[in-house]
């Protein structure tokens, strides 16, 4: 089987979480979506190492996974603060500021 | 592969050479953050504000004074380490000095205690707002010293961020500078709803933009094989390989690093974070995070790719006038102070983005100067707009304004000035960074595009200008806000800030000097 079609996968994941974040309005889902879009490059990373031949992106991978888990800590945080102060995750709900 | 064999190999493996001496700064300002935080575990709660503070003053100085002793005698042409995966050169020294020095400003204002008793901070994060609970801890006088910390880190991540001579590297140090911004936004005394709604929104959108990062980052690792800043360059310079790799990563990942900067259109999250984060965190973020992200994007564009400038330059182009349009005319609209700089900050991303995409040795320095001079005045113009309170807290609508220098001439006085630099006026270091950054770009064939900045700079001046005849010819409000008279800690960083602003309108010779004191090293 060719890299080629793990690749376009993987740009199809991403666009699924990017469209995910712009059209979704549960800041969780939101922010799921964003990790889906995080794995979708790590599958692009793991695709290139094996063109390349060469472990460079499989380490990568790894990096990501760490920060998308230090991501996680922060932003559950912090959607949990706001979660308790207003009793919705709804990204429609926070609109005190603007224009 | 056997176990053997691994093992065979893995006696092979040397551990990367460190010149300890060229990363001293960042180690010692890493390290102090993780101290930092062994300080909120143990000290007792009366004893770590003092720690805090003393702590973090003593690790700026420190750093600072390992980054003097090495640049003394630091390489010409600087320096790689730990494997390739750090650069220290001249300008990456030039932009650790300038953190530092900005960095012990927003420290300063973010230990305050005096403007608001009790400092800017909310004691007990972890409370619900508008609750029994709330209005008790609002009037205790400790502060969640976790934010120092988390400034720690933070700075720790831009001092790698503008150092990174690896994609890798830089998108762990993005990570590692705005995880702890994130945190900090939420971390408001006063109008604690608008602080957590600014934190959501500038946590969703900047995950958003690092997720574009990282695939930019994929798309060039497939596209060289490496993620190497030279690597880059040289496989851009002369191959048959698929250009569709190079241009979708390279637009990726300058997406993700145009949102750090809050370059226009990527600018969305600005204005709001801004108005709602806490003042002094505000003014962190507005001079330290710009000097990173622009620092990043000199290296990025100035390294990988400097071969294909052709290719991408009409793009930034158009990236740059977006910007800067966008800032000038929204900011006419804006009946906030706070949001009005946060505006100001969008059009003089657009002119730091005119000297970034200028790579000569002109545009370069004459960014690196106006990094340094837009960082001083917008802190201090930060700090003195914690200075006007009401019984709410800041009073930041411009109408509370009106007639402030009947009140309090020094503070309006300063504050014009500061405005005035912002507008780019002569004898202040505004005027001198764009004259800089504008002859660098007309010497570089782009003397369209320096019209339309003149044009946004006169556009943005009005409503600098607004501001001024507000303070000064409109008669105070009788209910209007007063002036709090600053403690030690907040008219120390505004002096900085404006004496700086000023030092550099008149003498600029020797930062000039400093700032084009070399080139990029990959």
């Amino acid at each position: 089987m060719t890299p080629t079609y793990y690749l376009l996968l993987s740009a199809l994941l991403f666009s699924l979480g990017a469209v995910g974040v712009l059209v979704r309005r549960n800041a969780i889902v939101v922010f799921m979506c964003v990790e889906l879009m995080l794995n979708a490059v790590n599958l692009s990373l793991v695709t290139f190492a094996r063109i390349n031949g060469e472990l460079d992106g499989q380490i990568m991978a790894f990096f990501v996974m760490v920060v998308a888990a230090a991501e996680v800590v922060v932003g559950l945080t912090i959607i949990m603060s706001i979660f308790r102060t207003r009793r919705s995750a709804s990204v429609d709900d926070s609109n005190l500021l603007k224009y | 592969m056997g176990v053997t064999t691994f093992l065979a190999q893995a006696d092979e493996l040397r551990a990367p050479a460190v010149d300890y001496g060229a990363v001293a700064p960042v180690l010692i300002v890493l390290g102090a953050a993780c101290a930092s935080v062994l300080f909120e575990a143990f000290l007792s709660k009366s004893q770590r504000w003092i720690g805090q503070v003393v702590l973090a003053l003593i690790t700026l100085v420190a750093s600072g004074t390992a980054l003097a002793i090495y640049a003394g005698d630091a390489p010409e042409q600087g320096t790689l380490t730990l494997s390739g995966a750090l650069a220290v050169d001249r300008p990456v020294l030039f932009l650790w000095a300038t953190l530092l020095l900005l960095s012990f400003g927003s420290i300063l204002l973010i230990a305050d205690r005096s403007v608001e008793p009790g400092g800017a901070f909310v004691a007990e994060a972890g409370v619900r707002p508008g609750t029994v609970q709330d209005r008790a801890q609002a009037a205790k006088s400790g502060m969640q010293t976790e934010v120092f910390p988390l400034t720690l880190f933070a700075l720790g991540g831009m001092m790698v961020f503008v150092a990174a001579n690896d994609l890798l590297t830089m998108f762990i140090a993005l990570e590692v500078l705005s995880l702890p911004l994130y945190l900090m936004c939420g971390l408001a005394r006063r109008r604690r709803l608008l602080s957590q709604e600014a934190a959501v929104k500038y946590f969703l959108l900047g995950a958003f933009a690092s997720a574009f990062f990282l695939y930019g980052v994929a798309l060039l690792y497939g596209y060289a094989g490496s993620v190497k800043l030279a690597d880059i360059a040289a496989a851009a310079a002369g191959t048959n390989r698929s250009d569709t790799l190079l241009f979708a990563g390279f637009g990726l990942l300058v997406v993700g690093l145009l949102f750090k900067a809050s370059v226009g259109p990527f600018h969305a999250w600005t204005p709001d974070v801004y108005q709602g984060a806490p003042t002094p965190v505000t003014a962190f973020m507005a001079a330290c995070t710009k000097v990173a992200a622009f620092g990043g994007i000199l290296r990025v564009l100035g390294i990988a790719f400097e071969a294909t400038e052709w290719e991408w330059r009409g793009v930034l182009w158009g990236v740059a006038i977006a910007s800067m349009l966008i800032g000038a005319v929204l900011g006419l609209t804006q009946t906030d102070v706070k949001r009005m700089i946060a505006y100001s900050s969008v059009a003089h991303a657009g002119f730091l983005l005119v000297g970034s995409i200028a790579l000569t040795p002109e545009g370069l320095s004459g960014t690196l100067f106006y990094l340094l001079a837009y960082g001083f005045t917008t802190l201090a113009a930060f700090g003195v707009v914690s200075l006007v309170r009401d019984a709410d807290g800041e009073a930041t609508h411009l109408s509370q304004w009106a007639g402030l220098a009947k009140r309090s001439p020094v503070v309006a006085g300063v504050f014009t000035f500061l405005l005035l630099a912002l507008a780019g006026i002569p004898l202040t270091s505004g005027f001198i960074g764009k004259f800089v950054v504008f002859s660098a770009a007309v010497q570089d064939g782009m003397a369209p595009l320096v019209v339309v900045a003149l044009v946004a700079s006169a556009v943005a001046a009005f409503f600098y200008l607004r501001v001024i005849v507000l303070m000064y010819f409109s008669e105070p409000a009788p209910d209007g806000p007063t002036v709090s008279v600053p403690g030690a800690f907040t008219t120390v960083a505004i002096t900085l800030g404006a004496v700086i602003t000023l030092v550099l309108g008149l003498w600029p010779a020797f930062v000039l000097d400093w700032a084009g004191a070399g080139a990029f090293i990959s």
